[in-house]
């Protein structure tokens, strides 16, 4: 799948100019900035939830889905879990008995016993509630999964457990996926590309050693160069 | 439902209601007969003892006449209220609906409706279908209609942006199911709430209605009308027309002020800082406790934060800050240590109790001092900076003005000379144009410039203590990195002690010296940073570390992640809290292992660490 030229514009405001990306199949992308840099906004055009200028060649731009950054907030909290991640299914019209077959598969993908489902977003944890939210995003059998800096909102504890789901669907599922973050170390352990996003533009891309190792551009120099480390004085 | 708030306000609501419910009910089969009963000898009397609201022009009892109304009246405004509601919410809900150009035009036509008055619309409606209780509910119905469509639309509206609309949307469910199932449900709380204070307005309406003999017509009879028929009189024999007066004020207030209630209930009670703040008692010092530590800025003792109903966020800390000492304090979400700042800046909010064996700053001992004089050793010896600046800078000031007033509040400071040392203030900790800048409101700042703009506040004084609270949470990466620098800047040129707070150890092990780790409200390792990378002992500070990825992450393995969750506040036992998520766990971790030291200037709190 290849995003061509997509550009957004708020009014008079450029917030993403004219980014071109390629996400291969079975490939995790990932995509790395700073607030303000259009990251998330082009996750939303991505998925057609904000209004774009420009293409997405090669795939269905409707069987792309996303998750959020807040797992408190992507489930409705008057719904199960089971009835959150069955909304996902709408379109292949399952009878009853199948389309709860298929909810509890969704949840074991995602490492979640299948008794949650009749439980309601406020009993889970944080972790939990993103895996569910990743369950529902799967069912809708997802050409593309954007995944809009689903860890930041979770604790450190928690955040390698749904690193490792991210990794694990991808080898189990040949999932492609955009994933999104601030944070460099955390993309450059999912991704296998990474692009790097300054103020609406795609500054740099290349396969993760390569940015990581020897990057080329300024900007994702300084980002490097700041990221905290343990025992660095 | 949440339960109602015990005011005087809501107790009387809740008991005028019920009791107009019960009138409605046992009314007309007790008094019916008597409101009926015409008697031609007791025509047009005033009060007596007989006829205590005395009788209208046939004779009938008006007070058994009131009583047996109060059926109709609250029915008739029942009903006209479901009508408004029902129509309301129909039509606040069609513009999501609708394709666009068709959702114009509802919203406008709502909006239209909204600006005009409610009583005119009631009585056009009333006039066009056709006098009578009929009519004069349909009227107030739609009276009521436009302010539950304006409501509708903007609960809905507020449901709409949430994410999991935003995630149904993608998943290709369709609008009105989106409506019905996401939007619907989610604003159903304040839609009913405001149900309830229409009652009040529907009744009103409708006696209004009747009294001006649009609404119910004989031989029918509800308040409005008996008002109506008693008018007349009311400088003859008043009590004729303040008995149905009285009945429909009693109702109308009875609604409003339960609906109220209801409301005040719904909302989530906000913690007030009120005159109670809940301050550090001196607790017992436990025999053999090391002596006070002459050099520390800040030292801690046994501190614990409870809350009613035997939550206890921090459980025992102790805690001491060498001057210029930067000593950092991790842990996830709940470990505590946000409570723990607040506890040592005296913040903690109502109804907290803060209880410590020992909290002195600067050799003083907090819990001994006098509420005024504590203040002001606080005020001029403590800094804090939070994770969101915008809470310690006053929107609706200027940045310069809100640090000078440190100057002259604390310090006694003149106002141009406390303006010349904001401005220096500003161009201490960096900031660019510091003369400018102090002229300008925080909104006008960029995030690092703000967080810059309160550590500066911290320096119009001489803080001999620094507590930092996630500063940089908010913040880039590259910003985060300057914030960083400063704070070792600041503290290295003012001797202060600093306590840096933080979920990520990873920013904690560049700045800091000193690498305090909590978890369920106690400390379980005290470490030099330079053991932290690999000499860590307790196993949840080492599974933290192994949790975090960096840039040099092995990216074939799998990364380390603890199973589990943190226990809350509420439900943390009396053996290790880790005990549960942790491999070495054995049936000695059912007894709670103590911080011991553990090599130089280490200290951990496991039985199993070696």
């Amino acid at each position: 799948m290849i995003i061509k030229n997509l550009t957004v514009r708020f009014g008079t405001f450029t917030a993403v100019d004219d980014v071109t990306l390629e996400i291969p199949a079975g490939a995790i992308v990932g995509l790395v900035g700073e607030s303000g840099s259009g990251k998330s906004t082009l996750a939303r055009a991505v998925t057609g939830l904000v209004p774009y200028t420009g293409g997405i060649v090669g795939g269905d731009p409707r069987r792309i889905q996303m998750v959020f950054q807040d797992p408190y907030a992507s489930l409705d909290p008057r719904m199960t879990v089971g009835t959150s991640v069955a909304e996902g299914l709408q379109g292949l019209r399952l009878p009853r008995a199948a389309r709860q077959a298929e909810v509890e598969r969704l949840l074991s993908l995602v490492s979640l016993p299948a008794s949650l489902a009749g439980r309601y977003p406020r009993e889970l944890s944080g972790g939990q509630r993103q895996r569910v939210a990743i369950a529902r995003a799967l069912g809708a059998r997802p050409e593309l999964l954007v995944a809009d800096e689903i860890t930041s909102a979770l604790d450190v504890s928690v955040q390698g457990a749904v690193l490792n789901l991210v990794r694990s669907l991808r080898e189990e599922l040949g999932l492609s996926m955009l994933f999104i973050s601030h944070n460099l170390a955390v993309v450059r352990y999912v991704s296998d590309v990474v692009a790097v996003m300054h103020q609406g533009r795609l500054v740099e891309i290349g396969p993760t050693e390569e940015v990581v190792g020897s990057p080329t551009d300024d900007y994702t120099r300084s980002l490097l160069e700041a990221i905290p480390r343990l025992g660095r004085t | 439902m949440r339960r109602l708030p015990r005011t005087p306000a809501g107790i009387a609501g809740i008991v005028l209601v019920t009791l107009m419910v019960i009138l409605a009910i046992i009314g007309p089969p007790i008094w019916g007969a008597g409101a009926e009963r015409i008697d031609s000898t007791v025509i047009l009397q005033g009060a007596s003892a007989a006829h205590p609201l005395g009788t209208d022009n046939l004779g009938r009892d008006i007070l058994a006449r009131v009583l047996v109304a109060g059926r109709l009246s609250l029915t008739l405004a029942l009903l006209a209220t479901l009508i408004g509601a029902a129509a309301g919410v129909v039509l606040g809900a069609l513009p999501s609906v609708l394709p666009r150009r068709a959702a114009r035009l509802v919203t406008g036509t709502v909006n239209a409706l909204v600006a005009f008055p409610g009583l005119l619309l009631a009585m056009f409606t009333a006039v066009v279908t056709g006098l009578g209780a009929r009519g004069a509910v349909l009227g107030i119905g739609v009276a009521i209609a436009p302010g539950f469509a304006r409501l509708t639309q903007t609960l809905a509206a507020s449901v709409a942006g949430a994410d999991y609309v935003s995630a149904a949307r993608m998943l290709g469910v369709s609008r009105r199911r989106i409506m019905t199932s996401h939007v619907l449900p989610n604003i159903a709380e304040p839609l009913i709430l405001n149900l309830t204070q229409a009652l009040g307005g529907a009744l009103l309406g409708l006696a209004g209605m009747s009294f001006l003999g649009l609404g119910v017509q004989p031989p029918s009879f509800d308040w409005g009308r008996l008002l109506f028929d008693g008018l007349g009189r009311i400088y003859v024999t008043p009590a004729v027309a303040l008995g149905p007066a009285v009945a429909v004020a009693f109702a109308g207030i009875g609604f409003n002020l339960l609906g109220d209630a209801l409301a005040h209930a719904a909302s989530r009670p906000a913690v007030t800082a009120g005159k109670d703040v809940p301050r550090a008692v001196p607790g017992s010092v436990e025999p053999g406790l090391d002596e006070p530590e002459p050099d520390a800025v800040l030292e801690v003792r046994d501190l614990t934060v409870t809350f009613p109903g035997g939550v206890t966020p921090v459980r025992g800390l102790s805690l001491s800050i060498a001057p210029g000492e930067i000593v950092g304090l991790v842990g996830e979400s709940g470990s505590g240590k946000s409570l723990t700042a607040l506890a040592i800046g005296g913040l903690v909010p109502h109804p907290g109790r803060v209880n410590a064996g020992r909290l002195r700053l600067c050799g003083t001992d907090l819990g001994e001092l006098p509420e005024q004089e504590r203040r002001r050793l606080l005020g001029t010896s403590l800094a804090m900076v939070f994770q969101d600046p915008m809470s310690s800078l006053n929107p609706a000031l200027k940045v310069g003005g809100q640090l000078a007033e440190v100057a002259t509040v604390h310090q006694g400071a003149s106002r141009t000379e406390a303006r010349t040392r904001a401005v220096d203030r500003l161009e201490h900790v960096h900031i660019p144009e510091p003369d400018r800048r102090a002229r300008q409101h925080p909104h006008e700042l960029s995030g690092g410039m703000r967080q810059r703009a309160v550590i500066a506040m911290g320096l119009m004084g001489t803080p001999r203590l620094i507590i930092a609270d996630e500063p940089t949470t908010a913040l880039d990466v590259t910003v985060q990195r300057q914030i960083l620098r400063l704070l070792r800047e600041v503290t290295d040129e003012t001797g202060a002690a600093t306590l840096f707070i933080s979920h990520d150890i990873a920013v904690v092990g560049e700045l800091c010296h000193r690498v305090v780790v909590m978890y369920a409200g106690r400390v379980v390792e005290e470490l030099p940073v330079g053991e932290l990378a690999s000499g860590a002992a307790h196993p949840y500070t080492r599974a933290l570390i192994a949790s975090l990825p960096d840039m040099d992450t092995d990216r074939s393995l799998p990364l380390a992640s603890i199973p589990g969750r943190q226990p809350s506040p509420a439900e943390v036992g009396g053996g290790c809290a880790f005990a549960d998520r942790c491999e070495l766990a054995t049936d000695r971790c059912a007894e709670r292992p103590p911080l011991i030291p553990y090599g130089k200037a280490h200290l951990v709190a496991c039985w199993e660490a070696s």
